[in-house]
């Protein structure tokens, strides 16, 4: 694994939309924690302002959104769409949750450089966002 | 010369077999990281010790089950979890399963009909009739249970801080049928506790939703006697990452803080108690699920018994529905999953459920086909028609492990309630972060154990294929959103706005006070004001829960 550069990354883990299922979000923000990562989690039930706002304000490297509902090809346009309007143009974004295969490239063109899905190994993650993320 | 105990046996040929062949684990553990011995014999047990905590079926402290026939009986009800998109859609989706020989209806409503928002409503967006059907008014719930029979059915709705309007909308399409509220059965989850603790469908602080509760307990028990009026569940928290001790500890500790607010409101124990049900899971680990369900049950018979002096058998029994457990479920050859259900549905059965949901093998990739909801159901009616467990009462009643894990798993989840006691109560812990801290843990150390290889999961980290077809997936039409917000502006203007004003009114007012809030609630959707406007007029008034975020 890469070490970190000077500083340590910043990660901001988020649940946009309606659905309180954050088992997955919990785990992965505590696995980054655990390899050195700065961790943000934002709580459940975050519109898509709140996220965008606390990426600015918490100054991170990173996002990652978290969605169980099958909502995510309405509410991630909106986060993105949110941090343009703030000029938060330069972090690494990723995704995790109950999302179809078929949406991967949708999400891709959204900005999104991962999609992580049930099963996943944890380390898989930490080693994505080692290797793609910048520290500002 | 044949052992004489378990302790020569484990000193003589099991240690000599040890010395020649190291076993698979260094240690072998439940989920709460009890070690295991190898065997159990009578030797585990003080003499008389297992008939004790025992008893017979439908006799304290009902270990063996609440009914003295049980699935000689009746099987238990079938009762799959379903709803998505609109009314129509999900209405034929429940003909459908009745048709297939369902028992029982279990209805799913989306995110905003669960936090109290109508369709329209801008933090509406994106998640109308995702994760169930979509209710904004009456005109919803008279499509949903069009032609479905209220008096001959029994419903079970999945619906907490919007639980009282949801049972108010049930009982006004009852009287549209002309079936009275004496005559209708059914549950609603009711469970503000453990939506604090991890589900997250909350809307209002602590006090008033319990409040809210309470209202709907005294309401039933004078007018809609046959209601299930709260399923405590401990689904969610296991579903969240808890161990099976958890599971009960935190779920009989929720459900001891429902007694005491009833009991604080002024209810007779006995009076309401037999109307409470619980919702638990089933995963995989086969013998400590079975125990699980036989623990929890005779725990809670304890409960009512020793400490809310309930005299009344049925106050004293657990009833439960169980689901199998949706995160055991793999987005990695999912037909394995129809095993996995198969597994735990039968540790459920073997456990005494009175009624049972299997999940469906795609449900890690999606909302489930129509296709998996039909092998869902049939592994049920395989169960119940072909494989004899259901013909005899608690088969794996005395079992020397069995009602090892039993004992155990009763211990530790006393020792959690306990805990929760000194901690204030329920709500208290919640407050502080306690459950769910706990369980985070345990969830934190379940992944460990997965990545370090300590656990196999079948397809995850081992036996994998490489050359998977995605599979098919249902897709709700986004739509969807749109359609339902026409619908409400059409009920908006076609209603007699001055009613339902002074209506939403009254209902603040009363709020506000102390009067029983089920007949204003129902007055209010009776005269079609919306399930967003009456959960508005509550939140004028009592405000909004506010999270306490621990990782």
């Amino acid at each position: 694994m890469t070490a970190p550069a000077r500083t340590k990354i910043r990660v901001l883990i988020a649940k946009p939309g309606l659905d309180g299922h954050d088992r997955g979000a919990k785990v992965v923000a505590r696995a980054l924690r655990d390899a050195g990562c700065e961790v943000i989690y934002t709580g459940i039930r975050q519109t898509p302002e709140m996220i965008a706002e606390a990426a600015l304000q918490e100054d991170v490297d990173v996002v990652g959104l978290s969605i169980l509902s099958g909502a995510h090809l309405e509410l991630f346009p909106r986060v993105v769409e949110e941090l343009k309007k703030r000029d938060v143009d330069d972090v690494l974004l990723f995704c995790g949750g109950i999302i179809p295969d078929d949406d991967t490239k949708q999400l891709e063109d959204l900005g999104f450089q991962a999609v992580f899905r049930p099963g996943t190994d944890t380390r898989e993650i930490v080693q994505f966002v080692y290797d793609n993320a910048r520290v500002s | 010369m044949p052992s004489s105990s378990k302790s020569e046996w484990l000193q003589g040929p099991y240690k000599k077999a040890l010395e020649r062949a190291p076993e698979r684990k260094k240690v072998f553990e439940t989920t709460g990281q009890h070690a295991l011995d190898p065997v159990y014999t009578s030797d585990d047990f003080a003499p008389g010790e297992i008939e004790a905590g025992l008893g017979f079926p439908a006799e304290f402290p009902f270990t063996r089950g609440i009914q003295p026939t049980m699935y000689r009986g009746r099987l238990w009800t079938m009762r799959q979890y379903a709803g998505f998109g609109t009314a129509e859609e999900s209405n034929r989706r429940y003909r459908y399963l009745l048709d297939q020989g369902q028992t029982g209806l279990s209805v799913a409503f989306d995110l905003p009909t669960q936090i109290g928002y109508d369709s329209d409503d801008p933090m509406a967006a994106g998640e109308v009739g995702k994760v169930g059907v979509a209710i904004d008014s009456i005109d919803d719930m008279l499509t949903l249970l069009d032609s479905i029979p209220l008096e001959k059915v029994t419903t079970s709705m999945t619906i907490n801080s919007t639980a009282a309007i949801l049972l108010s909308l049930y009982i006004a399409v009852g009287r549209k049928q002309g079936v009275e509220p004496a005559k209708l059965g059914g549950t609603i989850q009711n469970d503000i506790l453990k939506e604090y603790i991890t589900r997250g469908t909350y809307i209002f602080p602590p006090k008033p939703s319990m409040r809210l509760i309470t209202d709907v307990f005294r309401y039933c028990a004078d007018e809609v006697p046959q209601w299930n009026t709260i399923s405590i569940s401990g689904y969610h928290i296991r579903e969240a990452g808890s161990t099976a001790a958890q599971e009960i500890g935190f779920t009989l500790a929720n459900g001891i803080a429902y007694v005491q607010a009833a009991i604080d409101a002024g209810l007779d124990v006995d009076n309401f108690a037999g109307r409470l049900s619980f919702f638990f899971a089933c995963h995989n680990n086969f013998p400590e699920e079975i125990a699980k369900f036989r623990a929890a049950r005779r725990l809670w018979a304890k409960i009512m018994k020793e400490r809310f002096n309930a005299t009344n058998p049925r106050s004293q029994m657990l009833r439960f529905h169980t689901q199998t457990g949706g995160a055991t479920l793999t987005a990695q050859q999912p037909e394995v999953n129809i095993v996995r259900t198969t597994v735990q549905a039968l540790a459920a059965v073997l456990g005494g459920t009175q009624s049972l949901h299997t999940n469906s093998m795609d449900e890690a990739l999606g909302l489930p086909t129509e296709k998996a909801v039909q092998i869902a159901l049939r592994t049920q009616q395989v169960l119940g028609y072909e494989s004899g467990v259901s013909e005899v009462i608690d088969p794996m009643g005395g079992a020397y492990y069995i009602e090892h894990l039993t004992n155990h798993l009763e211990a530790e989840a006393t020792e959690y309630i306990e805990t929760i006691d000194k901690l204030g109560g329920a709500m208290d812990g919640i407050e502080q972060g306690f459950q769910q801290r706990e369980i985070q843990e345990a969830a934190y150390r379940f992944q460990r154990e997965i990545e370090d290889n300590d656990r196999l999961i079948v397809g995850v980290n081992e036996f994998r294929t490489d050359d998977e077809l995605p599979p098919e997936v249902m897709r709700v039409d986004p739509e969807l959103g749109r359609s339902q917000a026409a619908k409400l502006q059409h009920l908006r203007e076609n209603r007699d706005t001055e009613t339902v004003n002074n209506l939403l009114a009254k209902l603040e007012g009363a709020a506000a006070g102390t009067d029983n809030l089920l007949p204003i609630i129902l007055e209010c959707v009776e005269n079609r004001a919306t399930l967003g406007e009456v959960s508005h007029a509550l939140r004028r008034v009592w405000g909004e829960h506010k999270e306490t975020v621990v990782v």
